[in-house]
Formats: structure tokens, sequence, C-alpha cells
């Protein structure tokens, strides 16, 4: 049941990609589910249990005020990786509880404007990334990420979310209705991109693959 | 012992940790130092005293023989100062340690080295100063470690006013600053025992800093040269001590910059004055 999720950090933009599983029709379809809001400069997606990844977005908040209150600072990205991190441990080694079942992609700025991508395991291990996937198919797409990022790919917003969204499309059901993309620049908040500008994006990838095809049949020939 | 009578404290009343009932049983002499002496392994978990807090925080707890009530003193007799100004902070202290009448020592050091780029003052209880500014030393070095970046001055005064605030009416005697330079410049707070904590550009605290106030308040400017700052400070201190009983011995000066603390000069404030008196003579 994994959801696939996808976070790419740019150069002055972090983009969080999430997989929309289609609801039943009686469901009221909320539009963010999985991705969440942790103060104004950090957001964070999570592939597994939603239960769990609750608490631990709930203990996340209460820290990141905690910390602006005795420290007088906003958390860093690290900081606040390593608290979930450190919770998340703690859980591996108590008795009689159970592991969280779930992966964090935790993303945002630093005070400083530096940008900073952050996956947490179950285990309670952290690493940083330039871009990641977790969730259903996450080595495939972890495998076209490697290939197509790079800096100047990323270097604006526009390339950074197309990365994550052709980086979704390559497992998900091409469409706009499919996808859900946040968007986050330093100073700014979280921002939602609509089903418009979405729409466009698919088409504009769209576009392009098909020009790639082109260019390959033409090659061959 | 003839202090445990003076207190009228009896061994029952000392209430050990219910862990240790085996150890007092046993009466183990190695393991009673640990038992008897727990405040040592942890600062944040200090054995509360057995007196109430109002015998504490009002010093009316001593008995002498006749039964008469003895009221200890704590005075905060001091000077110390503390500004900012174009090229960082000055910090000028005396070094006077008195409790009522008696002089304890010329010769206090009364700015505490936190770290390389950290300063506390100290006023009020020496003992309290020194104690919890070394634990804020601690607590900024593990800081340090866990975040791979040095402690903001603002983050530094706020532990040290939160580890004092509960112990708030215990007694606790202290009128501390924390100063330093971090990644937002220089950083000037004004701790005390009550939890007070104040960010400002210029303080003096202790039974001298009226005297210190107004010798500050008249020549102080922000644009001063490095020289004309160290020079305000240390005369505001002099004239301090001398008009302060509680105030004299040593002035220290140190001034803080983007690349840490350093002290300028330690000279007897009488020497000092004689000094002062000779230009003024000219």
């Amino acid at each position: 049941f994994l959801i696939l999720q996808v976070g790419v950090r740019g150069k002055d933009v972090v983009v969080l990609g999430v997989e929309k599983k289609s609801v039943p029709k009686l469901q009221e379809e909320r539009t963010v589910r999985k991705i969440c809001v942790l103060d104004d400069h950090v957001i964070m997606a999570f592939a597994g249990l939603t239960a769990d990844a609750r608490i631990l977005v709930n203990r996340a908040r209460v820290e990141c005020q905690s910390h602006k209150l005795t420290v007088e600072d906003p958390v860093t990205l690290e900081y606040i990786t390593r608290y979930i991190a450190t919770l998340k441990q703690k859980y591996t080694q108590s008795n009689g509880r159970r592991p969280f079942g779930s992966s964090c992609l935790i993303t945002g700025f630093d005070m400083d404007g530096t940008p900073h991508l952050y996956l947490t395991e179950p285990s309670g291990t952290y690493t940083e990334w330039m871009a990641n996937s977790t969730g259903r198919s996450a080595k495939t797409v972890r495998e076209f990420l490697e290939k197509h990022y790079s800096d100047e790919s990323v270097a604006n917003e526009d390339g950074a979310v197309k990365l994550a969204v052709r980086a979704l499309l390559e497992v998900v059901q091409s469409g706009a209705k499919n996808v859900e993309v946040a968007i986050m620049k330093h100073n700014e908040p979280m921002r939602m991109l609509d089903v418009q500008k979405l729409e466009q994006i698919v088409a504009d990838i769209e576009k392009e693959k098909e020009e790639e095809a082109e260019k390959k049949k033409k090659s061959k020939k | 012992m003839a202090l445990e009578a003076l207190h009228g404290w009896s061994k029952e009343s000392f209430k050990p940790y219910a862990d240790d009932e085996e150890l007092i049983e046993k009466e183990i002499t190695t393991a009673s130092v640990s038992k008897f002496c727990k405040n040592f392994s942890s600062p944040q978990n200090l054995h509360e005293p057995h007196l109430s807090k109002e015998d504490v925080s009002s010093g009316s707890f001593l008995i002498d023989e006749h039964g008469r009530k003895i009221k200890m003193r704590f005075n905060h007799g001091t000077t110390t100062l503390g500004f900012k100004f174009q090229n960082g902070i000055i910090l000028a202290v005396d070094s006077r340690a008195s409790s009522g009448q008696y002089i304890g020592s010329g010769s206090v050091k009364k700015i505490i080295e936190i770290n390389q780029y950290l300063l506390g003052t100290m006023a009020g209880g020496a003992a309290d100063c020194t104690y919890w500014e070394r634990v804020l030393a601690k607590q900024c070095r593990i800081y340090e470690l866990r975040n791979r970046e040095r402690i903001s001055v603002a983050a530094a005064s706020k532990l040290l006013a939160n580890m004092v605030y509960q112990y708030k009416g215990y007694g606790l005697s202290m009128g501390v600053m924390i100063s330093g330079w971090d990644k937002k410049g220089p950083g000037l707070y004004y701790v005390d025992n009550d939890g007070n904590r104040l960010v400002g550009n210029l303080f003096s605290i202790g039974s001298g800093s009226l005297y210190a106030y107004g010798v500050l308040d008249d020549s102080y400017r922000f644009e001063m040269t490095d020289d004309e700052a160290q020079e305000l400070g240390r005369r505001a201190i002099v004239q301090a001590t001398h008009r302060d009983g509680g105030s004299g011995g040593i002035v220290r000066v140190y001034h803080i910059t983007s690349d840490g603390w350093k002290k300028i000069s330690e000279e007897d404030c009488f020497d000092l004055y004689q000094k002062y008196e000779a230009e003024a003579q000219l």
C-alpha cells in the first residue's frame, strides 16, 4: 500500500511530489493528506503507516516550537530530522513497543537560506539527499533521478518541478489528477501546485518525451 | 556534627533515595559518598533542601546557641558592567568579595570564561554564579558537539535563565551578564536569580552599579574607539570602587570581538584612582 513520494532539492526551491491514490466515490478527498507542514520553513512527506506518521508529525511540530522558545531561532533541517530520527530509534530499543512504520522525507530551508532534503527510516537513521524517493517502486524512481538529476536541471523552479513530476510519472499513471506537488522557497510558505499548472507541466513532459522518442528513431535510422 | 546542630538538622530528617535503602541498612561507607552527595551527579536534579522555601529565601533558618535567629547576609557587593559599541563588547569588573562588613577577598575573578567566545560576569552569591555558569559551559559545549555550530548568545543566556528559574524562590542570588559574539554579531544579556532575562546595550550590576551608571551614561557613545571604550569601562569601575564599600580590589577589563574575548588589563583600583587624580590636577 505504499504511496510513492519524490523529493527534489533545487538551487533555491525544494519540491515534494506525491502520488495521489484514487479514493472511493463516497470518500471526501482532502487535497493535502500526505504532505505536512512542520513549521513555516519545514515540510514533510511520509510513506507507510499514516497513523504512525501522524504521531511523529505532532511531536515534531511541538519540538519546532520548543526549539524556537529555548534557542530563539527556528530549527535547522538537520536538527528536526535528527529529532525525528532519534524518536524513531527509541522505539526500536524499547520494551513492548514496535518501530514506527513510516519513512519520512523532510525538506525545507535553514535560516541562512540553504535548502535541504533528508530521509529518515524506521530504523532511526537519517541521510541527506539531493533527490530521492520513497514508497512504491522507489528504486525505479531513484534510478531515474540518478540519471537525470544535475545542478543545471534543477537550477530554477520549473526545472526542479519538472524533474519531480517526470520521476513520479515513471511509475504513476499519466495525468495531472494522479499527482500532488508542493513547492517551497526560502522565506515563503509552502505552495501546492494547482491542477491547471500541473496539467500544463504534464503536457510539457509528454511533449518532451515524444520529441526524445522521435530523436531516437531518427538517430537509429 | 556541630553544623548539623546549628541547623537543627537530624540524620533522620534527611531522606535518601528509595533505591538506596539497601545501602542504608548495610551502611557501606564508600557508597555513602554517592548517596549523600547525589548533587554531584546531575546539576539538573539537585536534592531538594529539607527546609521550607520561605526559610531558605529569607535566610532566617540559622539559630545561634541562645535560640535567636541569625540572618545570613547576601549582598550583591560588587560592581560589574558591560556595554556594546561599534567594535564589540567591553566588560569591566572589580574583584572584592564581602559578606557584611568583612572583606573576604580582594582578588576574586568575577569574569567567568564560559568558552572562547562567551563570557559571564559574577554578582551576588559567588558560589551560585560560578556553579551555574560552569553548568552553562557544559551545556554550551554539548550544544556545540550535537549541532556542529557554536551556540548563540541568546540561546546560552536562555539556558541559564531557564536553569535558574527552576530554583526560583529557593534563595539563589546571582545577577550575571552573558556576553559574546555569534552569527548575529555581539550579544549582551542580563540574567538574574528571579529568572529575569533582558537584552540590552549597556548594563551595570551590583552595589556599585549606581556610580558606574553615572560615569557610563555621561560619556557613552556607540562610535567610541577601542581605547576610549576600554578606558570608559575602567573609569566607571574605578569611580564605583572609590565610593562603594562593597567594591574594590583589581579592575579587570575584557574586550569581545568577532575573534573571541581578550583580557585587556587588570590593575589595582586605587593605583588607577591616584592616576586619574594626578591627571585631573594637571
